[in-house]
Order: C-alpha cells, then structure tokens, then sequence
C-alpha cells in the first residue's frame, strides 16, 4: 500500500478516468500561485462574490449534486444550507484533512498538488454560509501538505484573495490550520471539532450537529478535502455539466487508492457508476501474477469485501451500501486467491480497535472481542457458536455504537461471513485455513515423490515427529510435529511442505 | 411551551419539545435502564455522554438504534423500548461490559450499592460467553490519603469526570488513552495524590460502580478500641447526625444525634464527643481575626487582607492552594474544627484527664473524604503524631455500626460526654451552606456592636442557590456577605476578588453541594435535592432546639480559654489553633 513514484502514475491507463478533483495535480507547480491562476483559479470566486448571492451559490452547489467525499455523502449543498439558515455573529468553515484510513492518499495528493483549489473551495463556501475564519484540520503526519498549504495561504493573502475585503467587496476571509495527532476517529466530524478546541477527540452524539453548534459554539461546516476541491470546477463549468457526469443520484468523479493485488496500484479519478470490473481489470490492470480475482475491500478500513458477484455493480454511495460496504474516503483493496478472508477481517478489526475512541462501549468493548473471536478462529480454536456470537455482536455493535466508526466496523466480518462462509467453516469445522495463511492451522507435509530418503529432516526434527527407513519416503506425524520448520529448511528436494 | 405528540410502546402521549425520549418514557411509568446517565437537576449537572448504550431504543424510520438519554422527541415519533432487537441489544451490550468487569463483587466496597450490579440483576445476566478468553483491561490501583481508584472496575460512564470538570472544575480526572484501554485518570497516568485533587470525593459519590472508593478505615477504629493501652476520643461532625440514619432506612432529615451518640458509646469509645464544640471555638479564633482584619479595614489600612474568607472545608483549601495559591493569605488562619478539636483534645483534655498524648487516639467521624487528607497533613501533627489519628465518613460509621449488630433505629438518645461535647446552636449550623457565616456573624455582631441581638436566625444566609449575597447591618456598619458552595460557584466569586470586581467584607465557602451536608462521605443522595434540603433543615432544627445559640456563650468554651488559652488569638491559641498554608500548584507538573 506504498505510494507510487510519479513513473508509475503516468503509467496507469488513463481511459475511463476523468480528473476533477485531481485535475491539477501534477500539472502545476503547486507552489506558485501564478499558476493556479492561469488554470482559471480564483475566478471561480471573483464571480460569485461579484456577481452571487450566498443563496445563488448555494443553490448552484445544489444542482451540482455534489455529495461529501468523506465517505457519508451528504448533499453538499444542503448541508451548506443549514449552515447559512442557523443565524450567528460568528460561523466557520472547516476543511477535515484528517486522512486516516491506511493506504489512502487522496486528500495529500490534492493539498500537495494543488492547495489553492481548497482554499478557493472554502472561501466560497466561507461566502455562502456567512463565515469569515476557515480553519484547516490536517493531520501532523503530512509535513509536506503543511508546507503547501502554508505558502498557498500566504500567495492567496498576498494577492487577496484572503483577507479583508477580498475582490474588493466587502467578504473578509481567512484561513488558519490546526493539526491533528493522527487519530482516525478525528474524522468523524464532531470529534474533530472537539479534537479543534483542544478537547479530547471523541465524537458527540448529533444533533446538535456542526452546523447548529460546532467549532466553539458556532455554526460550522465541515466538508472533506476532495469535496472542497470539486466547488470551484462546479463553478467555472456549470453545475449541468459535473451533474452530467455519474450516476442518477451520485454525480462527478470518485478519486479511489487502488490498492493491493493489481498490477497498477495508486490514485485513480473515475466517473461516478464506472464498475467496480473497469477499476480493477481496466484501469488496475488485472491481478498480479495472473492469479484469480477474490474480493476488492472498499471503503477504508471498516468497508466491507466484495466479490465476483459484484464487480459489474456500478460505484455509487448506494450501490455499495447495498452491497454491505461503503464508499468511504475511497480506499479499495483488492484481494486474490492467496488471501485468507478470516484473516482480512482480524486484519480491519485490528486496526478499529486500535482506532476505537472508547467513549461507546460497544465500540470499546464490542471490536476488541470481535478481533479476539477471529484470532481464535485464525488459530484453529473457533467453534461453531462463536460464529453466532461474532454475527450477532457484529450487528448490535453496528445497531448501538455512537459514531460511524463503530457503526461501520463490523463490515469487513459481516461482508465476508456473508460472502466466504465456507472459508470460515473451513477453520472452524476443518480446522483449515484454504488460503494457506493462517500458520496455526498449517502442517507440514512431506511430498512422497520429491523424498529421497536422505533423512536430514528427521535428524533436524527436535522433537522426533518425522519417522521412515532411509532411502524410503518419510511421514511427518502432525500430532507431535510443533511447526519449528527445521525439517523443511534442511530439506534439499523440495519435499517439505507446508499445506 | 411547544407540545409534540410521540407513541412510546403503543401509548400515545404528549410531550414538551426538546424532552427526552428516556424522561418521556417515565410519563408513562416506563423506566428505561440506563447507566452512564445521570441528571443531577437540582444541581443542575448533567451527564450523558450517550457512551454505555444500555439506554437505546428502536426509533421508527431510523436505521440504528437512539440512545433515549440523548435523543429529544419529535412530532409524530413512534419508538419502542422493548422489542426484540432492543432487548437483544441491551443484553448483548451489558454483557460486553461485564466481559471488562472483575467479578469480585462479594468484596467489592460498592457491593450492595452498585448501579452496575443492579443492572445486570435487572437485565437477568446469568453468562457472560467468551469471558474465559476476553482479555480484561487493567490498570494500576491508585492509592491516595481519601480516595482509592480500581480502574479496572471503570466503565468509563464519565460522571466522576463531569462532577470533578463541570461541577467542581478541579479538572483531576479525565478520559485518557484510546480504545479498550480508555479510561478516567488524572492526566498523565499521575497518582490522584500528585494531582490538583482536592478530596472532596464528589466522584467518589457518584461512581456506579466501585471504582472510586473512600479509604476505608473502619478496620483501623476497631483496633483502637481494642487496644486496651489506647484512650479513644471520637467527635462527629454537625452534618453527620442529619444524614447517618439513612444508612438505616430513615427518611432523610432524621436527626440522629442521640441515637448516635449511644451507638458511639456502645462500640466502645471513651469518650464521645462533638464537633460542633470545636466549631465554637472556630467562631472564637476566625471571628476574632475577621473583627481584626474588619476594625482595620474600616481604619483605612490599606495592607490588610480582605475580604475574608472561612477556612474550615478542607476541599476548599486544597482548591485554593492549587488553583488560587497567590489568594493563600486571605483566608482565615483558623484550623477547621477537626483540627481544633484533635488539639485541644490531645492538649489541653489530655492533660485534664491525666492521658498522655502518644496513648489517646482521637477519631473523627466526618461527612467527608478531603478530612482524611486533612487529618494526616504535616502541620497537624506533633513529633509525626498526627491530632486526628483517623478520620471516617458518614458510610463508614453506618459500616462499624451494623458490624457490631447495634439497631440505630431502636437506640435510646444519649448525651456527648464533658467538656468537649458541649456546643451551641452555631456550631451545629456549621454543617450546611451559610452556617459558619451565620454563626460567625452571631458572635461577630454582638463584639461589634456590644448590643444583644434581637433575633439570631439571619434568614438572608441561608438557601440553596449555589452563589448567594447578603448584608448585615452592624449597628450601622454594612457587612457584605458572600457564600458559595460547589467548587465551580467558588471559582466564579474568587475570579471577582481576583479582578477586584468583589466588595464583600467576609466570604463562606463549601467545596460540596449544600455544604458538609453533601459531602463525599455522606449517603448517597443521587443528586436528589430535596435530600440535602431536608439534611439543611434537620440542621436549623438542632439550631432552633439548643438552649444556647452563640459560640461566645459555650460555657465550656469559655472555661477553656479561661482555665488554657487565655483569650482567643493569644499566642497559645495561635499555636494551637491557628495553620497556614501553601502554594501546591507546581506539584501538577511533577509526575
């Protein structure tokens, strides 16, 4: 799940993408302003502080279409519209640039290779819903993104486009950032408003939501990096036109981190309603190695797997959703057949529990013995009720938890317990892990054609578990084998194996 | 008021916007089990973080599940409380909570009295699946002079952290880490002891489970008294006699005085004898430095301290010694009565009955949990022998009394013993908000002013409300007259004498709600208002029946400075009964 060098970038098949969201990264300096400008930017928010009333703005945002890229995807507009409803002296706007989800890069990739497409997102938004301070939530871990944004704001003041009076009216707007200590939960949006104001970054339940009282007290709105980076497009091409693009109710572009067993790994931008069949074989290339697809992981760490059956799905925030994933922040990663679906979901559930804020107790307490059901399972120990036990803790964490994270983080265990049942009756029942990735469920196996009879293996076995005349095959006796591996290093016939 | 009309499991019922579907639900005599919630309205302190989910329900049209503390109704709103998938929920959710739960309860401190015990009783838990292989959280027992926290019977309900933040605005404790291993502490992982807490055990009394304890010395009393070397004196607080026979199923303001005084003798105490004497003899010291500081003020001497503040809570002490450590000269000098009382009683009583100091043991029986911090600080003590040997609560009493088979109910009233058991209705008072002011003023107006006063109930002290004003006509003079109880309501009025925006000549203040009658140690009073009242007005009433009202009229008070003392600020006085006091606040950076 490393990022990809600029070659490999180029090198991924461009057809049936369509860049928006990414439109300039990689082709301006993102450090010059100047070009910025050249790309039409800030024109987008000349026009509409010259020539539109926040409500106009709003409206155009509206017809666009577009929906939060954070992963929730809440009509943009409407939740501008509530934001300039709720009276107040004082609002803000605020950019979550808190990137959690393993492996994915997008919102980096957009703040370092083309900042000022956010910050123009946020003055317009800032002249919408009546706000003149809009703070930028960006995580610590992204110093280079940092270094971006600070230089951006700096050349945007410089030129005014930030500022008092900017464009010469009478809209003050300004921008500051607040780092993040890189915890996943801060994305949830009322955890990073408490995470803002120097409080301890758990979610509260809504409503209240942000936009009656968030940062401070105030009127907020939160939008995610990459649906920021859409407004000021929507603007210089018409909302008709980016509502031409996409499905019936997801329009525009998605930008995904494809990931995992493809051979073109990285970002991708793709019409909304592209397949989820064109992402993987057209635009990643296919399965490395040749090897058969087995399911593709969307949505970030509490996404669910998909399968075979769903690759012609068309990617939209429903369609997943039906499919029992999610659209996310944008995270895909793409399993083969070597992959242990047990082990992928122990792998997320990790991770959540990590993650987990511990204010709700079935995300506290709920995830950790998930995780500790699928490590029992991985190592042979599951029984058949403990699949009962992990169906149903799985639905009353989701049904009961307090934020998204929990009511989300069971999807990679209920998505593959729905999908790969058979691969869990296997360790539960067979005590076999298909995949040959579970060591605990492995043996080793001696291939009677490659046995020479040398008996190296059975002089190397500490404990005596390897028996057979010499020169005859030998047989390894699974009850006393402890799975040291000493007889398949000394092996020099390939015989030893594991299975 | 705007109704809205919802239906709660079929019945139809109307509502004021904004309500709740949990206080909805009562209505209509549902009462929806609930854990982490806490609506302490008198107090008006909430908790309800909406973090054990014990309390959802099935919202109509709703995907997942609400929490019913939290949610507020909506016109035309049709939950259900008890479906099938809430009640698989609830269980499912109160069984997580169980799996992170030592089992000990036969020996757990709360036992009997936990919220967390009660549950799992109402949801019928009988198996907690999986816990042979469900890793338990763990954490470091915490030990500190009044205060001992087992986190690893935390359930991260955060009302000891809204009591400590909101309430009291210590701001001691705090979620810390992440995940299963969240929990309530201090920051930092520091002890309790290393942190700006000021005892008052207000978490203490709403932990629903036993993870914030007193320290529990009972064991400690029954040794001494079977010591047969030892000459064991106990005093007990003016609050204790208003609140203990609760602990017996009395209604609450059943003064106990008598009965208690019995038990005291029937577990085999010396002597027994009272507080409220050393509350007096408070009266005497602090009202002679309030007149002190008062006559100069009035003089013009622009050096002299004011306004005055009342120094016998020991929450309140080390509140401002950590948090306001530059205001440290203005209170009072005068030691808290237990203080006065553990002196006098190790001195001056010692010496009268032939006792030596090392073999009398002076216990205190307090409605509080920062006065066994008190009791063992170094400047109350004499060669490392401390005034006040050991200090125990209001629960723990109720503890040693049912331990020793005694029925408080059915005990007949006796009397505190000589001299140090005579008190008069002043120092009874002391046990609720506004009294130490209202006795001082007693005693400070009739030295004032040499006239008699005419009636000795100054109503104008005395109430609820956590921030109050009034003023005394001194013959003429204008006494203004601040009190504050909750530690939250004493910052506010020590921000004003900090910007100088506050004219009172004398401020009372009281770490607890209500005063010492809410104290930590006390019983539970659920945040149940009505309670401390009916504790305030059992106080007034023990006021209201002494034949004697005034500090400076205790007969035995006055024998003491007579036959001891000399006369109040003397210097035998001042080394006695007199302290001083510290700037704590860099200890918060030393971990």
């Amino acid at each position: 799940m490393n990022e990809m060098s600029e070659d490999q970038v180029k090198s991924i098949p461009r057809k049936k993408q369509i860049r928006i969201a990414l439109r300039n990264c990689g082709v301006i300096d993102p450090e010059r302003i100047e070009e910025y400008i050249e790309k039409d930017g800030y024109f987008s928010l000349g026009r509409i502080l010259t020539e539109l009333s926040p409500e106009e703005t709003i409206r155009i945002v509206k017809e666009s279409g577009l929906r939060g890229r954070g992963g929730a995807g809440f009509p943009t507009g409407l939740k501008w519209e509530f934001a300039l409803k709720n009276k107040s002296d004082q609002k803000y706007v605020v950019c979550n640039a808190d990137e959690g989800d393993p492996g994915a890069f997008m919102d980096r990739s957009i703040l370092e290779g083309d900042p000022h497409s956010v910050l123009e997102a946020m003055a317009i938004c800032g002249y919408a819903i009546g706000a003149d301070t809009g703070y930028i939530y960006i995580r610590a871990e992204y110093p280079l993104a940092i270094e971006r944004l600070k230089t951006a704001i700096t050349q945007a003041r410089e030129y005014g486009f930030l500022g008092k009076a900017i464009f010469g009216t009478k809209f003050n707007f300004d921008i500051f950032l607040k780092y993040g200590a890189g915890a996943f939960v801060c994305g949830e949006e009322t955890a990073l408003i408490h995470s803002m104001e120097g409080r301890r970054g758990e979610p509260s339940l809504k409503p209240p939501f942000p936009a009656e009282s968030g940062y401070l007290g105030k009127p907020t709105n939160v939008n995610n990096v990459e649906t920021f980076a859409n407004i000021p497009v929507i603007f210089q091409k018409g909302p008709e036109w980016f509502r031409g693009i996409g499905t019936d109710k997801s329009k525009g572009t998605k930008v995904f981190a494809l990931a995992g067993k493809v051979n073109n790994v990285g970002l991708i931008e793709v019409p909304m309603g592209t397949t989820i069949r064109e992402v993987i074989f057209e635009i990643g290339g296919g399965i490395r190695e040749g090897k058969k697809f087995k399911a593709v992981q969307t949505g970030g760490p509490s996404g669910g797997c998909l399968t075979e059956k769903h690759l012609d799905t068309p990617i939209d925030y429903e369609n997943l959703i039906a499919c029992g994933s999610m659209m996310g922040s944008g995270g895909m990663i793409v399993m083969d057949e070597d992959d242990c679906m047990v082990s992928v979901a122990r792998f997320f559930l990790d991770f959540t529990v990590e993650e987990s804020c511990g204010k709700c107790a079935p995300c506290r307490i709920g995830n950790k013995r998930l995780y500790e059901l699928l490590d029992r399972i991985c190592k042979g120990k599951g029984e058949m009720e403990d699949l009962d036990r992990l169906k149903n803790l799985s639905i009353v964490i989701k049904d009961t938890s307090l934020c998204g994270l929990g009511q989300s983080s069971p999807n990679p265990v209920l998505s593959t317990m729905d999908n790969f049942y058979d691969e869990y009756i296997s360790h539960v029942v067979d005590k076999k892990c298909p995949s040959g990735v579970c060591r605990d469920l492995l043996e080793y196996f001696i291939v009677e054609e490659n046995c020479v009879g040398c008996t190296a293996c059975a002089r190397a076995c500490p404990v005596g578990a390897i028996s057979g005349e010499r020169k005859e095959p030998h047989v390894i006796n699974p009850e006393i084998c402890i799975k040291c591996g000493a007889c398949m290093e000394k092996c020099k016939f390939d015989a030893v194996i594991l299975r | 008021m705007k109704m809205v009309n919802i239906t709660l499991d079929g019945n139809h019922i109307e509502v004021p916007a904004g309500t709740t579907i949990y206080e909805s639900a009562k209505q209509v005599h549902i009462d929806i089990p609930a854990l982490c919630y806490m609506d302490l309205k008198d107090l008006n302190i909430r908790n309800r973080p909406g973090g054990c989910r014990i309390c959802v329900v099935e919202v109509e049209g709703r995907r997942n599940l609400a929490p019913s503390c939290s949610t507020a109704v909506e016109e035309g709103m049709v939950v259900k409380t008890n479906s099938v998938r809430v009640i698989n929920a609830r269980r499912t959710v109160m069984e997580l909570i169980l799996s992170d739960h030592p089992k000990d309860c036969l020996t757990c401190a709360k036992s009997g009295q936990c919220d967390l015990q009660q549950m799992a009783i109402r949801l019928g838990i009988r198996d907690i699946p999986g816990q042979e292989y469900a890793e338990m959280s763990t954490y470091r027992l915490d030990t500190s002079p009044s205060i001992i926290r087992e986190l690893d019977k935390c359930i991260m309900c955060r009302r000891c952290e809204t009591m400590c933040n909101d309430f009291q605005t210590v701001g001691a404790l705090h979620a810390i880490n992440r995940g299963f291993y969240a929990v309530v502490a201090p920051a930092f992982e520091m002890n309790l002891e290393h942190s700006p807490c000021t005892y008052c055990g207000q978490c203490v009394a709403v932990c629903p489970t036993g993870a914030l304890t007193e320290v529990d010395h009972t064991g400690k009393v029954i040794a001494a008294l079977n010591d047969p070397a030892k000459t064991v004196v106990v005093q007990t607080a003016p609050a204790v006699r208003a609140a203990l026979g609760e602990e017996f199923g009395m209604k609450p303001g059943t003064l106990v005085t008598g009965k208690m005084v019995t038990a005291l003798r029937h577990l085999g105490f010396n002597y027994v004898f009272d507080t409220d004497f050393a509350a007096d003899l408070t009266i005497m010291e602090e009202g002679t430095e309030f007149l002190g500081r008062l006559t100069r003020f009035l003089d013009g001497d622009t050096e002299v301290q004011m306004p005055i503040l009342t120094s016998c809570c020991p929450g309140w002490v080390n509140f401002f010694e950590h948090h306001f450590p530059e205001l440290k000269d203005i209170p009072s000098t005068a030691r808290s009565p237990q203080q006065m009382f553990g002196s006098v009683a190790k001195s001056y009583f010692a010496e009268k009955i032939g006792v030596e100091r090392k073999d009398m043991v002076v216990v205190s029986i307090m409605p509080c949990l920062a006065k066994k911090y008190e009791c063992q600080r170094e400047e109350f003590m004499v060669d490392g022998v401390p005034d006040v040997d050991i200090s125990i609560s209001t629960r723990e009493l109720a503890h040693l009394i049912k331990q020793a088979n005694l029925d408080l109910v059915e005990m007949t009233d006796g009397d505190f013993d000589l001299p140090l058991g005579e008190s008069t209705g002043a120092g009874v008072i002391f046990g609720t908000t506004g009294g130490v002011i209202e006795a001082a003023t007693r005693t400070a107006y009739e030295i004032y002013t040499g006239k008699t006063l005419e009636k000795i109930d100054f109503e104008q002290l005395r109430g609820m409300d956590g921030l109050r004003s009034a003023t005394v006509d001194f013959g003429g003079q204008e006494i203004r007259i601040g009190i504050a109880h909750g530690l939250g309501n004493a910052r506010k009025l020590l921000e004003e004498i900090k910007s100088g925006k506050s004219q009172y000549h004398a401020i009372e203040i009281m770490a607890c709600p209500g005063g010492c009658i809410g104290g930590g140690g006390q019983p539970l009073h659920h945040g149940d208002a009505s309670i401390l009242q009916a504790r305030a007005k059992a106080i007034y009433e023990e006021d209201r029946n002494k034949k004697i009202r005034k500090s400076h009229e205790n007969p035995f008070i006055q024998q003491l400075y007579a036959d001891y003392l000399g006369e109040p600020f003397s210097e035998k006085a001042h080394a006695l009964l007199h302290t001083h006091y510290f700037d704590r606040r860099k200890r918060v950076f030393q971990i």
